[in-house]
């Protein structure tokens, strides 16, 4: 290459070109599967659905889009309290998740040792059975008179949740409890794997090092521990909220009428009264509230620099 | 093992009995006795594997003893968790929090011990270690010289009886090294407070501590002020470790006054006895040393010109490599395959090439004696970390 005297070593110069051009596009090109994945199947259907939160007609003479934005706020006024209800059980099951989730996920990253991978296999091991299968075999744990029920009576607990509106007498079924039992259970795994992940990315010699600057090992955990944590509880936080909030397979099986959630309404907005005006705009209305709320989220936990 | 110095004020004192420490079947530290007086730079030295950072740890509290007890001045804190120990670690890898600032790092044993007004002190810290103007970055903005000044400060504001260094430089390149070996030294000299460093660097050993212990297989091999260490080692594995010796198999011939003689290869060797670890019965073995820069080389063709009451052995040169100070050479010799001899490069003789015979001369007096039963290349290896 460095020869400057003789001619020959000048020849394969110009075959380096080709490829250089091909490297150029290479990145562009890899990309092409996913952007126009992302265009078929995400951007097209937002644009179709924003254009029929506006339109208006009937099913029989059709739909045009009239630039109807009063649907919002039609949609929003009569489903408020579905929408309320939505971040109400979706939030208690994320926080259930994180106060369950965090020492399963501490316990899998600092103390599991040799049975770590057959804790971490445990955890995803629901994942093998339908979702639907899982939610239904709910219903039986949760059913009348069963021995969890009974158990929950006999220690006055139902007593407790029945005082809080959790339950309604002796039942568990149908009530707002065992809809966020449902959430908390389908969606724990979303809420250890991201915290799992950053736990065990911790140094174990911070944990030393607070130990021997004078930190009991509750104060490492608020002030070593915890704060490293946090890209693992925002992010498992929103892997669990976000679903939640949009699921409807809980409130329809394990629910009743008074737990609808705004997925339920979507769904039967779109599948069953066939007003797709509706069903879309509500569509945009929840994933802008969780676009907001994610958004301050995020804000507030500061953990741009973390993450 | 060995007390070495004691003063008045023993609240510094760092005093292990017995203590050792198993994992399973693999003794990591046997049974250990020794005391760091108060207010020295005590260096743990030792190949990888030997036990210090072990037997550090286990002053720290971050590794329970499997026997033995642990004092700092008359308290026994054997059985106390790290956090009620008046003593500070600078680890190996710093272990700085990365989420907090430079500030907040240095202020975090403050801050856990209930004291509010902390500002002042952080400040003065960092001046210290001259790090005033970095108090608001994060660890990962600072080089590795400066996260191992400020896990230093972190450590010393808390003033602990006793500071424990584990490898604190072993991340730095050669030249900060240096520079921070000097720092950490005024920092002691300044500050008063007992220190004790691990460290696998002979170099850094000798330079920075009052005194070091040589560790070896979990046990102490020797123990004493670097200079006594270099002259005097009392086992294979410490002449070999601390910088190179030549070891050559002797049989002890006669005793004269305070001298030993001894038959190596046909010729005499003068030893004292004083300098000696090894018994000394006549026939029996004694592993004769003689550092390498204490050995002079004459041409065979001037042997006439060495002085009477040296120590001679002949031999021819089999490699000389010019290193600017000095020139080291390998010398084939009957009495020993390899022996190492630097000469300082004064006035260089040119007949002393590869293939020169010569003879090697050494004053009686920097010689020492060291028991033969041992193995003669203990310690070799790892010499060159």
């Amino acid at each position: 290459m460095a020869t400057v005297t003789e001619a020959p070593p000048l020849a394969p110069a110009p075959e380096k070109k080709p490829p250089r051009k091909r490297g150029r596009w290479t990145p562009y090109l890899l990309l092409l599967p996913g952007l126009a994945w992302l265009l078929v199947f995400f951007a097209l259907p937002m644009v179709y659905q924003a254009s029929t939160s506006v339109q208006t007609g009937s099913l029989e003479q059709g739909y045009e889009v009239t630039w109807h934005f009063s649907t919002y706020w039609d949609a929003l006024a009569e489903y408020y309290p579905q929408f309320l209800r939505s971040v109400l059980y979706a939030g208690s099951a994320t926080i259930l998740c994180l106060l369950l989730g965090y020492p399963l996920a501490y316990l899998i990253a600092f103390r599991a040792g040799r049975w770590r991978n057959l804790i971490m296999i445990l955890v995803i091991a629901p994942f093998f059975t339908s979702f639907l299968i899982r939610t239904l075999a709910w219903k039986t744990i949760l059913a009348d008179g069963g021995p969890v029920v009974g158990a929950l009576n006999s220690l006055h607990v139902l007593d407790v949740t029945s005082w809080l509106g959790m339950t309604a007498g002796d039942r568990v079924l149908a009530t707002p409890l065992a809809v966020v039992c449902g959430l908390t259970y389908n969606f724990l795994p979303f809420m250890i794997l991201p915290l799992y992940t950053s736990l065990e990315r911790i140094d174990g010699r911070l944990h030393e090092a607070a130990g021997d600057l004078y930190a009991k090992p509750v104060t490492t955990f608020r002030k070593v521990t915890f704060p490293l944590s946090m890209p693992g509880v925002v992010s498992g936080t929103l892997l669990t909220f976000i679903p939640a909030a949009g699921d409807y397979v809980n409130a329809d099986l394990l629910g009743s009428t008074d737990t609808r959630m705004i997925g339920n309404v979507i769904q039967s907005q779109f599948l069953r009264i066939l007003d797709y005006p509706t069903a879309a705009a509500l569509s945009f209305i929840l994933m802008f509230a969780i676009l907001i709320m994610v958004t301050l989220y995020i804000r507030k936990s500061g953990t741009e620099d973390l993450v | 093992m060995i007390d070495v110095t004691t003063k008045n004020d023993n609240t510094g004192d760092v005093r292990l009995t017995g203590i050792s420490k198993t994992y399973g079947n693999f003794t990591a530290v046997h049974p250990l006795d020794l005391t760091v007086p108060q207010g020295s730079f005590f260096a743990l030295l030792g190949a990888s594997g030997c036990g210090k950072t072990t037997t550090l740890r286990m002053i720290a509290g971050l590794e329970e003893p499997t026997s033995g007890t642990v004092f700092l001045g008359d308290q026994d804190v054997t059985r106390l968790p790290p956090y009620k120990r008046p003593v500070n670690t600078v680890f190996q890898s710093y272990a700085l929090f990365p989420h907090l600032d430079i500030f907040e790092n240095v202020a975090f044993g403050l801050r856990r011990r209930g004291i509010k007004s902390v500002k002042k002190q952080v400040e003065e810290m960092l001046e210290l270690v001259q790090l005033g103007e970095q108090a608001r970055k994060k660890p990962h903005q600072l080089s590795g010289g400066q996260q191992q000044r400020v896990a230093v400060a972190r450590a010393l504001i808390n003033h602990p009886k006793v500071l424990l260094l584990d490898e604190p430089l072993g991340a730095l390149d050669l030249k900060l090294r240096r520079q921070m070996q000097l720092e950490l030294k005024r920092i002691q000299t300044e500050v008063g407070i007992t220190f004790v460093h691990v460290t696998h660097d002979q170099e850094e050993a000798m330079t920075m501590a009052d005194t070091v212990a040589v560790m070896n297989a979990g046990r102490v091999e020797q123990l004493g002020a670097p200079a006594d260490l270099y002259e005097n080692p009392k086992t294979t594995f410490v002449a070999n470790f601390l910088g190179t010796s030549n070891l050559i198999e002797a049989e002890v011939d006669a005793k004269s006054g305070e001298d030993i003689v001894l038959k190596a290869g046909g010729g005499k060797l003068v030893l004292p006895e004083a300098r000696c670890s090894a018994p000394t019965t006549t026939g029996g073995k004694v592993l004769v040393g003689v550092r390498p820069e204490k050995i002079s080389l004459t041409h065979a063709d001037d042997a006439g010109e060495i002085p009477d009451g040296r120590n001679r052995v002949t031999g021819k040169i089999a490699d000389a490599s010019f290193i600017g100070v000095s020139t080291q050479y390998v010398i084939d010799s009957p009495v020993c395959p390899e022996l190492s001899v630097y000469v300082q490069n004064v006035d260089r003789d040119a007949r002393l090439v590869p293939g020169a015979d010569v003879v090697l001369h050494w004053s009686p007096a920097h010689t020492f004696g060291l028991d033969a039963a041992q193995d003669i290349d203990a310690g070799t290896e790892e010499e060159a970390v």
